[in-house]
């Protein structure tokens, strides 16, 4: 079983964000990166395969050439090699993007049968890379899963809806989107670590695609300060509190 | 003309998908709509009040629950018939992977998330990212726009239209298209207790609860209050709680009527779960805390003396 | 919450460990009316405090941070938030094991006892999960532990808070420091101003933003320590409570190891160094963790990774043990090492408690405390006086060069005499490319390059053969040179031209500048004019705060000149008594003057044959100054010595420097003067005359009759530490600083050593020497004497044992040498009735 997990790298944003003065990205300058939540769900599912069934375990990422910081991280989770399409560290659109990864998905030596990406990047949350891969590469696709298993060269799937659990099903080689909630990521070990240093990741160029999605600008969503009302510190504060709920009808 | 998707669960319309009716009024006063699946066309009606002048009902044999990619095969044909300025959607997972299928056959770009669409060449939108902390200005180069639209960015407005016209048509399914459907559905896991999604009080706790022995005194104060628990990510992925009660942008999004966030310090993907609640108590012992910005209350102190207190003093007061 | 009060006797900014300590030890000194503010929440406001790993190991080749480190782990037992854990530091090479035997030196004579050396299998035994087979040993000290700095610091708060001294309020943004005619006047935030008398800036590494509000500076950069947390550790799964394995630091490859309750913290000063201004810091809001917990970067740990494995496989090579928490943790760091304790120069009343971390944290508060309220601190803090930096020193080039040089020396082994190799050439003198062109190797003072020996006199090595005691050990060879002993003993025979463009020059002006030395000066100043007083300068308790040279030049006219490693502390000594009517002045004339000493037996033939002043005995009397004229130059020339030769130093105006220079060394050359180095000036002349220097013999703990520098007619003059020094003087000394000769320098391999100071001094029997104050004696100063073929310690004896003859062992590296005391008190060794210098 050859799998391959999508990931990007992401900043990892404290409670307010920064702009940067162009106002075309959010200020970085203290903050560290990671991966997006959905996505360390995606590299555990694809360990977890991969120490069920043998095969191999391709991380996948298009981004700057400091995304091989994010690569190695998951590589020490127990990925088997990785990929990454350097740009220079612009953001690409989605089908700008799509395209880099499905051509690098056709060249790649390994015919994945299970390709994995998150539900959603937490930075630009565009909602449609992995299906227009998945329209590049024939495949069937499931998204939004929070839990998954492979049987007999099939992928079977529960969604959670509001109402309860919807199941699908698809014959590999298929694509998933998968939740957080999937599974409980591990996080690395020294050893782990170690190994990552020496695993292999493939460098390949890309050239930018004119973007049909085009961004301009971001700003700061305005935050609907409410103005909370303090009632008071500690415990003392408890009485006025209990007088809101009241009000409120909470009891 | 705009065409809107109308995303329905077996004729049960999604609420949002108004929302994204009368995003495309703002736009157009010729909207239409599009229903997939032969149920649809029971939502001639509603659709009709908030402003579509024609249903048009996708129907095959093969469509006979959500089909997503068939959705978008189905828009698709559509499209080509109809040539309408824009298609938009509700902003919900559904919403967002038809248009992404009808977006990827026609490869042309998507918009997601949008809270204001301006029509023109290019086309220009505001969209929501970061879980809703950031709003993007961006253009979108394509004669077709296909965009979603935020939840909470507009309200569902009425025109008290005549019911619409109701078209049918079969699209030109291909075999690829219906290998993924919803085969088998389980109604939600009721264990007796009150879910996020409908309870009416939740009390969530973050970090600053400290571990997972100290959500007993929240467990405590949700019963009292006829809510159940919620939690922050770190708790979840910390192991104290189940991620069945992860509130926020990866776990569960909630409105209740009250919300006590206890010790969370209101992580954007936090924030994006549950702002929409009707009251907000945050318990803190950080004035500066991010998530105080959508408070009503607040009582700066620590947790695990303030949530006892609060239990006993409700006792009380009940009598 | 309460309201923000619109006056405070005191506004402390900052609430961690120094902070919290600062608020309750001015609250325990007396003060009321303390505001406490922070910008953060508490008790966490989200500094460095917050994420600090806890542990101590009281020991370090400084004694001042020895003795602080100490006070802080006596208030942390005292507050119940100590645990004891011991601790090991293991050696991977022989140059560890040496730098060990080295630590528990200083050690032992800081009064830190019990610390031993460990062999691999001793090691296994008390920390069963190490590999034995990466060390070649262990230095095992009991007394090392771990504290709860944040519940320390909220234990001080709130004490101080209940006696009613003290209020605290969290989430309070400075906006400004308001200063008035040199004054701090208060504090404006975002929740209004508060009036103040004194503002402590206790803020960490946001240190520097706040000083600049005020337009002061606290030279700091904030750097990142970095720090993994793995676990769970199954063989610490029954671990009850925070820690109960000893804490091992392994020193060849910077990083520590400690076992927090399931897992274990493996800490790195290895790393690049990584450094940040304090601008760079996010806000609690806009940090992921907390303003000073950057994100981990992984890269820069990497061969940490290899090293924790190597040493602790079992743990760390365990696939199972997963990384918990890892980050980026924001220290502070200073250009020197050493913290920014004290009154800002720029402004009276703003204090800086910065750059102080865990271990020292109580225990600073309580001596900056005593300093505010006291007038000075039983602990002598002067390594660490804020206002010891010059100018140079506080550019942010300096302060990054420095720290980026010196991070990752945190663990290293640091030979005594080390010099930096950064931001060097800052500060020239006119002779520098003379100096250069004769082979000068130059040591940094100030910022100054000052030659410490010249290649051009390597001849004389040879010429003086056994006599220049030369050295075969590595450790003592390093930053040495045979080349020093050979040029003293050339300069003892003709003559020696010395640069000492490094003194810090200032001159104090106007009808009350007399009473301005006065008050500074322990002996007369209201002298003739033209005499040159040498004088210590005393703190409020009797004890030294310098030692210098005031010359009177005029009526109301004074020069002083200082050492530049102290000027600067020193000018703000002076510049703190001024009158407030501005009846004196201070002038700094640093950068106007350099200056040449000339000494040696031929130095007045040398002087006379290109003045035509009368430099003659009777004429040009010792301790005095005049303009004299050499050439076309009109000269300050000021007749003493600190090397025990007859000669001078010269005074003149910088741009005239090299043409003293030059006059001089033409004239010298006919009398086979030659070029001598600040090795000469500042270790061997200078220990064969016995004289003492300020820091290693001269500073708070000892006094004016211990020195041996009682001036035997006290001056009517009132002057600051009087009143004690009168008690002293009526008083037996408690000891007595005393000169011993090595009497064997073989080590056991059969090699001869030469100590290099700090080392303890013990009895035959090798117990530690301890008087009655309970003030250890140890090798204050110790160096080569080559005219007498000695090598010379200085060292506080009792003095019930300070006789001459008796019989003493120096610990050096773990061995021991017999000693033996040569002289008591002040007499040279060399030339006792100073023959030569008042030839």
């Amino acid at each position: 079983m050859d799998v391959l997990v999508c990931l990007k790298r992401v900043p990892l944003a404290g409670g307010t964000l920064i702009l940067t003065p162009d106002s075309r990205d959010i200020e970085t300058k203290h903050l560290g990166f990671g991966i997006s939540p959905h996505e360390e769900n995606a590299v555990e599912a694809g360990v977890q395969l991969v120490e069920q069934m043998n095969g191999t375990l391709t991380l996948l990422t298009l981004g700057p050439s400091d995304a091989e910081e994010q690569l190695r991280s998951q590589l020490a989770i127990g990925a088997t090699r990785a990929v990454l399409i350097e740009t220079d560290g612009q953001e690409w659109d989605p089908q700008g993007t799509a395209a880099a990864l499905v051509e690098a998905i056709n060249a790649d030596e390994t015919n994945f049968d299970l390709i994995i990406f998150g539900a959603e990047s937490a930075d630009s949350a565009g909602y449609q890379i992995h299906i227009r891969v998945a329209h590049a590469l024939n495949r069937p696709i499931i998204t939004n899963v929070k839990s998954m298993k492979v049987e007999n060269g099939v992928v079977s799937c529960e969604r959670v809806v509001a109402n309860g659990r919807e199941h699908y099903e698809a014959p590999l080689p298929a694509i998933v989107t998968v939740r957080d909630g999937l599974n409980i990521p591990r996080y690395p070990s020294v050893p782990g670590r170690m190994q990552a240093r020496k695993k292999f990741v493939d460098l390949k160029k890309a050239d930018p695609r004119t973007p049909k999605l085009e961004k301009v600008t971001l700003a700061l969503a305005p935050s609907k300060d409410k103005g909370a009302e303090i009632l008071g510190k500690g415990t003392e504060a408890v009485p006025a509190l209990v007088e809101v709920l009241k009000q409120i009808g909470a009891f | 003309m705009i065409l809107v998707l109308i995303d329905h669960d077996r004729g049960e319309i999604d609420p949002l998908s108004l929302r994204a009716l009368t995003a495309a009024r703002k736009l157009s006063h010729e909207v239409e709509a599009v229903a997939i699946g032969s149920e649809g066309a029971s939502l001639a009606g509603i659709v009709g009040e908030y402003g579509a002048t024609a249903l048009h009902v996708a129907t095959h044999s093969s469509i006979i629950d959500y089909t997503p990619m068939a959705s978008g095969r189905a828009l698709k044909d559509l499209v080509e018939k109809l040539k309408p300025a824009a298609v938009l959607a509700a902003g919900s997972p559904r919403g967002n992977e038809q248009l992404a299928h009808l977006s990827a056959f026609l490869d042309i770009p998507m918009a997601a998330e949008c809270s204001e669409i301006t029509l023109g060449s290019p086309h220009h939108v505001l969209r929501a990212r970061w879980a809703g902390n950031l709003i993007e200005s961006a253009f979108v180069h394509s004669d077709l726009l296909v965009a979603t639209i935020l939840g909470f960015s507009i309200e569902a407005q009425t025109t008290g239209g005549e019911p619409a016209t109701v078209v049918s048509f079969e699209p030109s399914l291909h075999p690829a298209d219906t290998v993924v459907r919803i085969l088998s559905r389980d109604s939600g896991e009721s264990k007796g207790g009150v879910t996020l999604n409908d309870a009416k009080v939740i009390v969530s706790g973050g970090r600053g609860v400290g571990g997972a022995e100290g959500f007993g005194k929240l467990e405590e104060l949700a019963e009292l209050l006829g809510g159940t628990v919620g939690c922050s990510r770190v708790v979840t992925s910390s192991g104290w709680r189940p991620h069945a009660e992860q509130v926020g942008q990866t776990g569960t999004k909630v409105a209740p009527d009250l919300y006590i966030a206890a010790g969370i310090s209101g992580a954007m993907q936090h924030i994006a779960g549950m702002k929409n609640s009707k009251t907000i108590v945050v318990i803190n012992t950080d004035p500066e805390a991010p998530i105080l910005r959508y408070a009503d209350y607040a009582i700066i102190g620590d947790l695990h003396q303030i949530i006892p207190a609060l239990t006993s003093a409700i006792r009380q007061a009940k009598g | 919450m309460s309201k923000l009060p619109e006056k405070a006797k005191c506004v402390v900014i900052g609430a961690g460990i120094v902070g919290n300590g600062m608020v309750y030890h001015l609250a325990k000194l007396g003060w009321k009316e303390i505001v406490q503010i922070d910008k953060g929440p508490l008790p966490n406001p989200g500094g460095s405090t917050g994420h600090a790993s806890n542990f101590i190991f009281p020991v370090d080749h400084s004694k001042e941070m020895t003795a602080i480190t100490a006070e802080s782990m006596r208030q942390y037992k005292e507050w119940g938030t100590f645990t004891e854990t011991g601790g090991i530091e293991v050696a991977r090479t022989p140059e560890r094991m040496q730098e060990l035997a080295r630590r528990i030196t200083s050690a032992k004579s800081w009064g830190i006892d019990g610390g031993q050396i460990l062999t691999p299998a001793e090691v296994k035994t008390l920390v069963p999960f190490i590999d034995e087979s990466v060390i070649v040993g262990g230095y095992y000290q009991p007394s090392v532990g771990v504290v709860d700095s944040l519940r320390t610091g909220t234990l001080m708060r709130e004490r101080a808070i209940e006696i009613g001294a003290a209020l605290s309020f969290a989430n309070i943004e400075v906006l400004d420091i308001t200063v008035e005619n040199g004054h701090v006047t208060g504090v404006v935030t975002d929740q209004g101003t508060i009036a103040a008398d004194y503002v402590v800036i206790a803020a960490g590494c946001w240190s520097p933003k706040l000083a600049a509000m005020a337009g002061a500076h606290i030279p700091l950069t904030p750097a990142v320590h970095q720090m993994k947390d793995i676990g769970p550790v199954p063989f610490f799964k029954d671990a009850k409570g925070d820690i109960e394995w000893p804490i091992v630091r392994d020193m060849d490859v910077f990083m520590y190891e400690r076992q927090h309750g399931t897992g274990l913290e493996i800490g790195s000063y290895a790393h690049r160094p990584i450094l940040y201004t304090p601008e760079d810091l996010p806000s609690n809001a806009t940090a992921a963790l907390s303003p000073t917990e950057f994100a981990f970067t992984q890269a820069d740990f990497d061969i940490q990774d290899e090293h924790a494995f190597e040493l602790m496989p079992s743990i760390v090579g365990d696939e199972n043990v997963r990384e918990k928490y890892a980050i980026n943790g924001i220290l502070s760091y200073t250009p020197d090492g050493m913290p920014i304790l004290g009154e800002t120069p720029e402004v009276k009343g703003l204090w800086s408690v910065a750059a102080v971390w865990i271990k020292e944290g109580p225990g600073t508060a309580k001596s900056v405390a005593e300093w505010m309220i006291l007038g000075d601190s039983e602990i002598d803090l002067h390594s660490s006086n804020i206002a010891r930096f010059h100018d140079h020193q506080k550019a942010e080039f300096h302060i990054k060069a420095r720290v980026d040089e010196s991070f990752n020396k945190t663990y290293g082994i640091v030979h005594p005499l080390e010099q930096y190799a950064s931001n060097r050439n800052v500060r020239l003198s006119p002779f520098y490319v003379a100096e250069k062109n004769l082979g000068a190797v130059f040591y940094e003072t100030a910022g100054w390059e000052r030659p410490f020996w010249y290649e051009s006199n390597k001849h004389l090595v040879e010429k003086f053969g056994e006599n220049v005691m030369p050295r075969t050990s590595e450790w003592e060879s390093r930053w040495w040179s045979p080349i020093i002993n050979a040029e003293h003993l050339q300069m003892r025979e003709t003559a020696g031209i010395v640069d000492l463009s490094a003194f810090t020059i200032f001159d104090v002006t106007g009808p009350s500048a007399l009473a301005v030395v006065q008050q500074a000066a322990l002996r007369q100043m209201d002298v003739a004019i033209g005499r040159v007083v040498y004088t210590p300068v005393l703190g409020p308790n009797g004890g030294f705060k310098s030692d210098l040279t005031i010359m009177r030049l005029d009526t109301n006219h004074f020069r002083v000149v200082t050492g530049g490693a102290h000027g600067m502390a020193d000018k703000k000594w002076f510049s703190d008594l001024l009158p407030a009517d501005g009846s004196a002045q201070i002038f700094d004339l640093t950068s106007s003057y350099t200056t040449i000493g000339v000494w040696g037996p031929k130095a007045r033939e040398i002087i006379q044959a290109v003045t035509k002043s009368d430099m003659g005995k009777d004429s040009f009397k010792f301790s005095t100054c005049k303009v004299i004229e050499i050439g076309p130059l009109r000269v300050l020339a000021s007749r003493i010595s600190y090397v025990g030769d007859l000669g001078w130093e010269f005074y003149i105006p910088i741009e005239q420097g090299a043409k003293l220079w030059e006059m001089l060394w033409d004239s010298g050359r006919d009398h086979e003067m030659i070029p001598v180095g600040i090795g000469v000036y500042g270790t061997t002349g200078r220990l064969e005359k016995c004289y003492r220097a300020y820091g290693p013999e001269l500073e708070t703990e000892y006094t004016v009759v211990e020195a041996g520098m009682t001036p035997p007619k006290l001056k009517e003059a009132d002057f600051i530490g009087k009143e004690a020094h009168v008690k002293h003087r009526g008083e037996k000394p408690i000891a007595m600083l005393c000169t011993l000769f090595v009497d064997d320098h073989t080590s056991s391999a059969g090699e001869k050593r030469y100590m290099m100071g700090n080392e303890p001094i013990l009895t035959l029997d090798k117990q530690p020497i301890i008087d009655s104050h309970g003030r250890r004696s140890y090798v204050t100063s110790a160096g080569s004497a080559p005219s007498l073929g000695k090598h010379i310690l200085m060292s506080y004896l009792p003095t019930e044992l300070a006789v001459a003859g008796n019989k003493f062992l120096v610990e050096y590296l773990g061995e021991h040498y017999p000693c033996s005391v040569a002289e008591v008190g002040a007499t040279s060794v060399f030339d006792p009735s100073n023959e030569r210098i008042m030839a």
